[in-house]
């Protein structure tokens, strides 16, 4: 197996020897779809729907930035990756993008050389725990014994944060969610951590979610985002204006419903004007038509329809915005202007 | 003078090459070794062209850095500040643990298995057949998966020991089944400690010396020294005696229930567990193949032979049979131990930290160094693989056939 996957990355990078690193836009425009790297499969972010439709947050913007390049939201080919293949992946040119709740870190971005393009879900790393241990703070689990998803930034975390208040605990390194839950579930671990997020998501697949308890503490900040390779600035910008697009349109209250209509004429407000082309010529700066904006938010609705249909408070998710709003109700989303 | 002229040398022409027998095989091996170099130059090249494009490169800084993760089984002093180089060890020694462990359990079980495969009793060899037939089929992988669900399905969580009248309690007070492991209790040795192990170790050396003694004696002169109580008494008494004179220095350490686990005593994770049972009875049951093979491949005529001689079944076993036998049987043993080594490499379907966990997973992980680790990844297995393989053929060479 890990011969294979070496032979397989000298193939994939002698395949993509003579696609250019600095051409990514004309090469979807010319494949005509876009691969778009996302996880193996964590119900609300990224999995296949019973009829083997992908769904989910990271697979919206995923859409939207086919819809925004080529027209079309289906014009994507989902690479399903793993903690370990992702990186390789997005550095072979196998994937155009990765959307894959891969947190921004420094060394990520400069050393594997990969550029992050903004952040479409503010996380952090908590731990969840029966109530019936009697534990109400992370403080109090030394010598506990916790299962941790291995290949995720959530390992560093978690020793250093035993580390920082010195007390000790016990690893138990698993390779995937689901296998994360019946270790827990059969109290082959006292604490499960991982993402907030994930976290909840977990508990919502529990039989009986109310006997398990999300302690307060949380010992990180996970900052996730969709990230593309170094070196090309062309189609960075193109994922990066996209997610802006989505999170601009939802603060000025374009939606999938109304941006039919507001993209008809001009309207009142310049700034959706620019957006959504009716003014200014925004599209052609970044290789595309003056309609990708609203094409993009078509695809799936703006940053809170798409929030609010996969883990909003309304599914089985049922994550609160948050840290996830917009900057005007409290949050930190905030987009740079269209001008 | 006889004058005996050599007969004219013909000399060497290019066309030889390849109209000449004698030269043709040499040309056609050339011409393939040197497609196979520039195949992987072509593949080297590329990989170096595409990683300079990319602004990475081959690099192996990393391994001096701290690997800021925590391993659940360190046989070394491991820290989350400890090195990248140092995790990589603490893997190497985690896979040699397992590799080892399973090797001599699955020896016993393929032994036993196989021997009992020629049986007479018509029960224990259609069992012993059920047994290989349905290890040897079934996916080590899925094999592991089964016996590690079990554990933590069947086995108690150590919560459920706490409390006056708790769900489980411990074998004789001192092992704990749990579902996240074993726990038995721990030798302590206070400095006199030492010397009792000492004089127990000098104890069994004595042991094998008075038995190679008797063996030369009999062959010798034909006197015959008894052999089974006499290696009893001196495997044991020294060690009693030493260990009671000394004023007992060797404690135990009982495994208690403190917080969230047991403390003290000795715990050996689930994951290590059915890792180890896991490749024990699936290759146990390839090794039960190999040692039946090499006990029919042994002439019945040999074992009609030593009959008429009077030897009892045992012993025509013993003398006969198996030295013959382990012939056939030593060098399929040495790839089936090969096989266990790079098998353990499924330890990760488990969380048990071996080499491919620790160096081939978090630290690849985390640094992004795939190409370099994955590289260092294959020298590894690629050195234990060798060693185990020439220790075995050392041992090989000292049973094969010896022409006098």
């Amino acid at each position: 197996m890990k011969k294979s996957v070496f032979l397989g990355a000298l193939t994939v990078a002698g395949l993509a020897a003579g696609a250019s690193a600095a051409a990514t836009l004309d090469d979807v425009k010319a494949r005509g779809k876009l691969n778009c790297g996302v996880t193996t499969g964590l119900v609300g972010f990224a999995a296949p729907d019973e009829n083997g439709r992908w769904e989910g947050f990271d697979v919206g913007l995923c859409r939207a930035v086919a819809a925004a390049v080529l027209g079309d939201p289906d014009a994507v080919e989902f690479v399903p990756t793993t903690g370990k293949t992702r990186f390789t992946a997005l550095a072979s040119g196998e994937i155009d993008m990765l959307a894959r709740n891969t947190t921004w870190t420094f060394s990520r971005d400069n050393d594997l050389k990969f550029d992050f393009v903004g952040i479409n879900y503010y996380d952090g790393q908590g731990f969840m725990v029966p109530k019936s241990l009697g534990v109400s703070s992370a403080k109090e689990l030394d010598g506990a014994t916790v299962c941790i998803q291995t290949g995720t930034t959530t390992e560093l975390n978690l020793a250093d944060y035993f580390r920082a208040n010195n007390i000790s605990y016990e690893p138990v390194p698993i390779e995937t969610n689901a296998e994360g839950q019946q270790q827990y579930i059969a109290g082959a671990c006292d604490a499960y951590t991982t993402d907030a997020s994930g976290l909840a998501a977990t508990r919502a697949a529990f039989e009986n979610p109310g006997d398990h308890v999300i302690l307060p503490e949380i010992v990180s900040k996970e900052p996730l985002g969709p990230l593309v390779r170094h070196g090309d600035n062309e189609w960075g910008d193109v994922v990066r204006w996209t997610l802006n697009a989505l999170i601009a349109a939802e603060e000025y209250g374009v939606t999938s419903a109304n941006v039919g209509d507001m993209s008809a004429q001009a309207g009142d407000n310049p700034e959706v004007n620019r957006l959504l082309g009716t003014e200014g010529n925004l599209g052609e700066m970044i290789g595309l038509d003056k309609d990708w904006a609203k094409r993009a938010i078509m695809a799936g609705g703006n940053y809170g329809e798409l929030f609010e249909k996969n883990i909003g408070e309304n599914t089985p998710i049922g994550l609160a915005r948050g840290l996830n709003a917009q900057w005007t109700d409290g949050g930190l989303l905030y987009s740079p202007p269209f001008r | 003078m006889t004058a005996m002229t050599d007969p004219q040398k013909e000399s060497f022409r290019l066309s030889m090459l390849l109209n000449d027998t004698r030269y043709r095989s040499y040309t056609f091996q050339f011409i393939a070794l040197v497609a196979l170099i520039a195949a992987f130059a072509y593949l080297g090249s590329n990989l170096a062209a595409n990683l300079r494009a990319a602004g990475l490169n081959i690099s192996y800084e990393f391994l001096e850095e701290p690997s800021n993760y925590d391993i659940n089984q360190t046989l070394i002093e491991y820290t989350s500040r400890s090195s990248h180089w140092r995790a990589a060890v603490v893997g190497v020694l985690n896979t040699l643990l397992v590799a080892f462990l399973a090797c001599v359990t699955a020896t016993i079980f393929g032994v036993i298995a196989g021997v009992l495969r020629l049986s007479n009793n018509w029960l224990v060899r259609k069992l012993m057949a059920a047994y290989v037939e349905a290890f040897r089929n079934v996916p080590v992988l899925i094999w592991i998966i089964i016996i590690f669900t079990i554990m933590t399905a069947v086995l108690p969580a150590p919560r459920d020991f706490r409390g006056d009248e708790a769900e489980a309690s411990m074998v004789l007070g001192a092992f704990a089944f749990t579902n996240r492991g074993v726990y038995i209790p721990k030798p302590i040795f206070e400095p006199l400690g030492w010397v009792v192990l000492f004089v127990f170790v000098a104890s069994i050396i004595g042991a094998v010396l008075y038995r190679r003694y008797a063996t030369k004696l009999l062959y010798d002169t034909g006197k015959l020294l008894p052999m089974g109580w006499p290696t009893v008494a001196i495997l044991f008494l020294p060690t009693i005696v030493a260990y009671f004179i000394l004023g007992m220095p060797i404690s135990l350490e009982y495994p208690e229930l403190g917080g969230f686990n047991f403390r003290g005593g000795i715990q050996i994770l689930g994951s290590l567990i059915a890792l180890w049972f896991a490749l024990a009875i699936y290759t146990g049951a390839f090794i039960a193949e190999n040692v039946r093979a090499g006990i029919l491949s042994v002439s019945r005529g040999q074992t009609e032979a030593a009959a008429s001689l009077g030897l009892r079944p045992r012993r025509i076993m013993n003398l006969v049979v198996l030295p013959q036998a382990l012939r056939v049987i030593v060098p399929p043993l040495i790839s089936n131990y090969l096989n266990i080594t790079k098998n353990s490499s499924l330890a990760i379907a488990v969380g048990y930290m071996d080499i491919t966990g620790t160096l081939g997973g978090i630290t690849l992980n985390q640094t992004g160094r795939a190409i370099e680790s994955v590289l260092l990844l294959m020298l590894f297995y690629l050195l234990i693989s060798l060693a185990i393989s020439a220790v075995m053929n050392v041992y090989n060479n000292s049973i094969r056939l010896k022409e006098r």
